[in-house]
């Protein structure tokens, strides 16, 4: 007959172990991701995958953005920058309208994307030296091909004009391109979307592992044991947590190396700093996605939860539109989110090469949001099946 | 009915100990009023239909759920505030298999013995991997066993960390005879040990292994006590009516039912328990057919199954 119990009780350790709590957890954690083979291909192909969606975006160089060019006089000049502007191959010219009226019109439908307009009396104003005004309008919606469009053009016309001989040699810069962005008028640069797109892919990839965590113990009945058993709320939280610091950690250096060396995104701050404060951003969104994990009924509850908190993310923290032009309502919406912040502290690092003490208050607000997510989680979580 | 008084002798001698214990869940009272003693050392047996609230009473035991109202004490720890401490000396196996299905045996075995601070968790994962049987296994998945080998696992992992007390949420349901009989063979042996187990169960067989049993429905404890005990408290008055041919036997069965004074005619194999909570109307129920030649009337006892039926009728009458 087998017998159930030993002969003699394993011995136990002394005292509450905490961490031996956590440490049990925690490898149970890493074990069951390693056999999850859908969770374990989301975390290399999120980040690739969206680097390179992205990446494309940003790489290239934008061809044939559809043009309307208001011509208020007709000569060999204003014919030569015409062709100036076809040549540089960012512009296609598809439209010549009459009217001020009638260009607007086809900006704001969406129909071209730019708008150059060439006043009267431009030749002779230039041939006196008088700088005249060239007017550039853009749809600055998609500021990265804006922006690379608009110097584009200011190099192409000089040249012509160069070449059409209009203008004595020595003036640099014989005239004016005074360019209006509409809809977006920050105009960003894409260095900005690499270090952006660190925060936003960790916010999303670390949301949705642990979003699931508890109520799926919950749905595959494990829960019971799990209570049954002498552990508490906080151990349960760091041994689910920790597991994907370390993938977060691996995510995040694996976007900065493809900004690096792919897109060429310098780092111009300290290294260390930067896996320090991303560290403490992991945490933060992992803290959030557990304390979404204990709030919810059942997974797809938490899904939800998660997309309903990625959203505002996406729009409010300065990724997709410059934080100082938002609402001032809305910026107190991002200033509790910790995207926000995360986003100031790596572009701080990597494109102003910013130290962590010029970055303190962000880092603060990290500590804060992390603390009080916790805090919610551990609160919330159900010691009991009631 | 009449419940045993149970001994007072002291409190160190009793393992479960709890009064007035309610449980509601949406505005339905699934357990009512429960008290109940277990000595240490008994294996105390826990019996009723589906859905009488065995598993939300020990799911109370243990600290799973908030009880509604009642107090109690568990291994001498209270029920309501001292539930870590009661967690690390029980051992609670659950209904439905609750282990982690994507981890292996010996992955889960491990766990829980890192969770109660075994010092060498692997070792007496080994062990008990042996202990069990389940050599050759340990690296399947849990979620691949089958059910006979689950169960096996599942009760590994509660008699792991070498428990004061173990509750069994019906630890045998679907498993084969030889099984049943090995398990309540390590079951005794372990209450032998000076181990408390208290064991859910549907099985008749089994409530008659254990030392004492509490029979519950519709939320509220019918019957404690003995085996022996239960029945005699029953008062119910049983004969055994046996005949040679079965066609008349399945005839009478319809013809008693509906006879006054008689509450219960089960079927045994090639007789017939017939029952009365009255004795004397049963007696004169039963006069009326003793004059046929081809019955044989014999006074028995009632079974425990009786009892139940019994007992559950009655509580049906007050309680729907
Ligand atoms: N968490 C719960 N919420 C609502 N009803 C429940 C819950 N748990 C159990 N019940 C109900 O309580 C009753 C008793 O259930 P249970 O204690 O599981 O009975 P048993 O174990 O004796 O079969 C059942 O009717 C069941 O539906
Ligand atoms: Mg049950």
């Amino acid at each position: 007959m087998t017998k159930l119990i030993p002969d003699e009780a394993p011995r136990r350790r002394e005292g509450r172990g905490f961490w031996r709590k956590v440490w049990a957890v925690l490898i149970k954690e890493f074990i069951q991701l390693k056999r999850d083979r859908v969770s374990f291909a989301m975390i290399i192909m999120i980040p690739l995958l969206q680097l390179l969606l992205f990446g494309y975006a940003i790489n290239t160089t934008p061809r044939n953005l559809p043009t309307a060019v208001l011509l208020q006089e007709n000569n060999d000049l204003t014919r030569a920058i015409l062709a100036a502007l076809q040549n540089t191959r960012y512009f296609k010219v598809t439209e010549l309208p009459k009217t001020e009226a009638a260009m607007d019109r086809l900006l704001a439908s969406g129909k071209v994307l730019f708008a150059v307009e060439i006043p009267a009396n431009f030749e002779r104003a230039v041939r006196r030296g008088d700088k005249p005004a060239m007017l550039v309008a853009a749809d600055a919606t998609d500021p990265v091909a804006a922006g690379s469009a608009i110097s584009a053009l200011g190099m192409a016309v000089q040249t012509a004009l160069k070449h059409e001989r209009a203008v004595p040699d020595s003036v640099q810069m014989p005239f004016e391109i005074r360019t209006h962005a509409r809809y977006n008028p920050a105009g960003k640069t894409e260095l900005n979307i690499v270090p952006g797109l660190v925060g936003t892919i960790l916010t999303m990839t670390m949301l949705v592992f642990t979003a699931l965590s508890v109520t799926r113990e919950i749905e595959r009945g494990t829960m019971e044991t799990l209570l049954s058993m002498p552990i508490t709320p906080v151990e349960i939280m760091l041994g689910k947590i920790i597991p994907y610091v370390f993938v977060g950690f691996i995510q995040a250096t694996m976007i900065v190396l493809l900004g690096v060396f792919v897109f060429g995104v310098p780092i111009l701050g300290s290294i260390w700093s930067l896996a320090l404060l991303s560290t403490l951003f992991i945490a933060s969104n992992l803290a959030t996605g557990y304390s979404f994990s204990t709030v919810a009924q059942n997974q797809l509850q938490a899904m939800q939860m998660t997309l309903m908190y990625f959203l505002p993310n996406i729009l409010l923290s300065g990724f997709m539109f410059p934080f100082a032009g938002m609402p001032v309502w809305a910026q107190w919406i991002g200033e509790a989110m910790p995207l926000t912040h995360y986003l100031r502290i790596v572009r701080a690092i990597m494109l102003k090469g910013s130290s962590i003490s010029e970055l303190q208050y962000d880092a603060l607000a990290l500590v804060v949001l992390t603390l009080v997510t916790m805090t919610i989680a551990v609160t919330r979580f159900r010691r009991t099946l009631d | 009915m009449s419940a045993p008084a149970v001994s007072q002798s002291g409190a160190e001698d009793i393992a479960i100990d709890v009064r007035h214990l309610t449980k509601t869940f949406d505005g339905r009272a699934v357990v009512r009023d429960l008290s109940m003693q277990v000595k240490r050392g008994t294996i105390y047996g826990f019996l009723g239909p589906n859905g009488s609230g065995k598993t939300t009473t020990i799911r109370m035991l243990c600290g799973l759920l908030t009880p509604d109202s009642g107090t109690g004490t568990c291994l001498g720890y209270d029920i309501l505030t001292e539930t870590e401490k009661i967690k690390s000396q029980i051992g609670y196996m659950t209904q439905r298999f609750s282990l982690y299905q994507d981890l292996s045996v010996r992955e889960n075995l491990e766990f829980v013995g890192r969770i109660y601070g075994i010092e060498k968790p692997a070792a007496a994962a080994r062990a008990a991997i042996e202990r069990l049987g389940l050599s050759g296994r340990e690296d399947q998945l849990a979620g691949e066993l089958s059910g006979g080998w689950k169960q096996r696992l599942a009760l590994g992992a509660c008699t792991l960390p070498s428990p004061q007390l173990l509750l069994l949420d019906e630890p045998t349901a679907g498993v084969d005879p030889k099984a049943r009989r090995d398990f309540w063979n390590e079951i005794h042996a372990l209450a032998a040990d000076g181990l408390t187990v208290l064991v859910s169960t549907h099985y008749m067989d089994e409530a008659e292994r254990c030392h004492e049993i509490a029979y519950i429905a519709y939320g509220e404890l019918l019957a404690r006590g003995t085996v022996a005990e239960v029945i005699a408290a029953s008062h119910l008055t049983t004969y055994t009516v046996s005949s040679n041919d079965s066609s008349v036997l399945a005839r009478l069965t319809d013809e008693l039912s509906s006879a006054p004074g008689i509450d219960m005619v089960a079927p045994f194999g090639a007789s017939l328990h017939v029952s009365g909570r009255d004795k004397d109307a049963l007696e004169a129920a039963v006069a009326l057919y003793r004059g046929r030649k081809e019955l044989d009337w014999k006074p028995s006892e009632a079974s425990l199954e009786d009892v139940f039926i019994d007992l559950m009728s009655k509580a049906k009458d007050n309680f729907q």
